[in-house]
């Protein structure tokens, strides 16, 4: 199907069925229930899961095929952003022109740090990446650039936004004042209430998942490739490589350019959910975060870098709201002095501490399942029995022709 | 025809002498052993021919063409393999993979860009590839994980891939070394049937002097980084000075 093997369209339709049904599995507690609290239906988050995704996935292909390690890539994903919002300023909301923009903006800056940060490997051409990124930040939180040509290009501290005496030469008189994709807006939403439950519909998710799903199918075709293979076994064997009559530069370069092109794709639908951009998106959390998304869902997978970035994003959205109030609430039922020992117990762990427990979560995966979360699948499905799985090859082996 | 000409050739490495003052003919379709004592300056040798090192001093031809400021892989395109002392493959990834990846190389040269292609598609180069498996009896290891191999296997998988490129010179560093036997003898089999029925020139480096007399029709003797000798592997047995540098100590 597609051009895919049996087994990548049968992954491929349950991620697209997984996608499509979000608004569903995420909100499996009714409206008034006490777990309400972590359902993860809501668009705001919903977007969140398939725009981090498309980060991570692009990361994985520089960091999972290749092994090169970025700590940079969140200036991509910020550059993106810029791009997009900067399309809204001259041109007007629909956020088509900004996309591509911000494609083709943050794969031009990747060939430049890309091509410099590659003349080193292994721990070097981290710290250059690092270095690139934490220079993009300072850039663009001093509006630095602004100052040479006159006028500002990312608008410092404030962040770039749209403001009324922007030119938007294709708004029209009465043009719509919203983020949207020829007059569909982002932030349109339709709810379903049934018996309890509430699901919310928005065209902005769908619009993402859409995007989404055709990144996940350029992936698996990437990984799939000739070029896939060769990122592979630059991972595994340079040497070998080079003394094989392939030129490993151009390919990692390669790599470094479509990772970083995804990641702008990422940061320019960030915008388009929300018309702003601002440094802090550059910042070296973010580029440490999709790091910790790739490794924490399996390096070098499919599916790992997506479900890395939704186990985190949930984390991040999620835990975070939970605080002493709900915690009481929750232990109600014990005696006075129980309540409060299991509260300051949990306390640490959850609200503003909820990256207390996602490094502890990240330590133990890291030990116990080097390779994450997909390892951890694998295993469960081993432990049941399916046969299947054994013989399952590694990811992106190869079949004779026979 | 001489297709490699290494002359002059010298490369210090500090205060140590690793070779001096080589010089190095050998003729096309021929198998030319070079044989010496450890830390003779063998493998640095070989790695002044695929780009690895760079003599001081000295030029390396290879058909007429000199192989001194190219790449590794220009030089691998330009028809030279090598097989290392250690083997070196791909180890991620499967038996099969290992050798398509040369496939695609001489196929499709040092770089191009075929990201939406499917390697599942490529059944001709996967077809040739598993012949190649075939002939070195690794073909129902195919889908093996190379690092799981035994030392043997990732020799003869090394050789796979440096001959599935068909090239013109092939460098062979100790091609035996750890392997079995009844393994060192199907190897050498193998190099006799490649030799006969291709193209090919191969220079050998190999301690063992039962693949060496099987194979070689010329033998360079290197001892402390200088050529001792070159003659046939007749007058080499007989020879005082290689008896007293190197036989002597190995037994034949
Ligand atoms: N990169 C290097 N840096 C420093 N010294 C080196 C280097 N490579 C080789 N040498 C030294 O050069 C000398 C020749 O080494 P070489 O590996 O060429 O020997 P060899 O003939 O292949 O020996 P063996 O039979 O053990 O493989 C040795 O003394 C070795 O220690
Ligand atoms: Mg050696």
């Amino acid at each position: 199907m597609l051009g895919l093997t049996k087994k990548d369209g049968t992954l491929f339709i349950a991620v697209v069925l997984l996608t499509v049904l979000a608004p569903f599995i995420l909100n499996p507690f009714p409206e008034n229930s006490a777990m309400a609290q972590f359902n993860a239906g809501y668009p705001d988050l919903m977007q969140r899961f398939v725009i981090f995704g498309i980060f991570a996935m692009g990361f994985n292909i520089l960091f999972g095929l290749t092994g090169y390690l970025s700590f940079g890539h969140a200036a991509f994903l910020g550059v993106g952003s810029y791009a997009t919002v900067w399309m809204y300023k001259l041109l007007s909301y629909n956020v088509l022109p900004g996309l591509v923009l911000a494609i083709i903006v943050s794969g031009l800056f990747a060939l430049l740090i890309g091509y410099i940060s590659l003349r080193r490997s292994g721990i070097y051409f981290s710290i250059l990446t690092l270095a690139f990124a934490e220079m993009s930040y300072r850039i663009a939180f001093s509006d630095l650039l602004g100052r040479f040509v006159g006028t500002t290009i990312t608008n410092g501290e404030t962040g770039l936004q749209v403001y009324s005496n922007d030119p938007q030469i294709l708004l029209g008189q009465n043009g719509i004042e919203a983020t949207h994709f020829f007059g569909f807006e982002m932030g349109a939403s339709r709810i379903l209430e049934m018996a309890g439950w509430s699901f919310t519909f928005n065209f902005g998710f769908y619009f993402c998942a859409v995007i989404f799903m055709a990144m996940f199918y350029m992936t698996i075709r990437i990984f799939r490739s000739p070029f896939g293979l060769m990122l592979r076994s630059v991972k595994s064997n340079q040497q070998r490589m080079n003394y094989t009559g392939v030129n490993s530069k151009p390919y990692t370069l390669a790599a470094f350019v479509i990772s970083g092109m995804y990641a702008g794709l990422a940061g320019g639908l960030l915008a388009a959910m929300d018309p702003l951009a601002g440094g802090e998106r550059m910042f070296w959390t973010e580029s440490g975060a999709v790091v910790l998304m790739t490794i924490l869902g399996g390096a070098g997978t499919l599916l790992g870098p997506i479900l890395g970035a939704g186990f985190i994003k949930y984390f991040e959205n999620i835990f975070s709201k939970i605080n002493d109030n709900v915690l009481h609430s929750w232990f109600a039922f014990l005696p006075d002095g129980m309540e409060n020992f299991m509260v300051t117990i949990i306390h640490p762990f959850v609200g503003k501490g909820w990256h207390l427990t996602l490094g502890v979560l990240f330590m133990l995966i890291v030990i116990f399942l080097p390779g994450g979360l997909v390892e951890g699948g694998q295993r469960i499905g081993r432990l049941f029995g399916r046969k299947k799985s054994e013989a399952e090859p590694k990811p992106g082996a190869i079949k004779p022709a026979e | 025809m001489a297709i490699l000409e290494v002359k002059g050739v010298n490369k210090r490495f500090g205060g140590l002498q690793a070779l001096g003052d080589v010089n190095l003919t050998v003729a096309e379709n021929s198998v030319h052993a070079i044989i010496g004592p450890n830390g003779a300056g063998k493998s640095t040798l070989l790695n002044c021919l695929v780009g690895k090192l760079v003599p001081d001093t000295g030029s390396v031809m290879f058909d007429g063409q000199s192989v001194l400021g190219r790449k590794p892989h220009e030089i691998n395109q330009m028809g030279i393999s090598r097989v290392f002392q250690t083997p070196e493959i791909f180890g991620d990834l499967s038996v099969l993979e290992n050798v398509m990846i040369p496939c695609f190389a001489k196929r499709d040269g040092a770089f191009r860009m075929h990201a939406i292609e499917s390697v599942g598609a490529e059944k001709e180069l996967a077809a040739k590839a598993m012949q190649m498996l075939e002939d070195v009896s690794m073909a129902e290891k195919h889908d093996m994980h190379a690092a799981s191999l035994s030392r043997g296997d990732k020799r003869r998988l090394e050789m796979a891939m440096c001959l599935v490129q068909d090239p013109r010179l092939l460098l062979l560093d100790e091609p035996t070394a750890g392997m079995a036997r009844a393994d060192t003898n199907n190897t050498i089999d193998l190099l006799k049937e490649i030799r006969d029925k291709r193209d090919i020139t191969m220079a050998i480096i190999e301690h063992d002097m039962h693949v060496v007399f099987s194979l070689a029709e010329r033998i360079t003797v290197l001892a402390q980084g200088t050529p001792l000798v070159e003659d046939t592997p007749e007058n080499i047995k007989g020879h005082p000075k290689v008896r007293e540098a190197y036989l002597g100590e190995a037994q034949v």
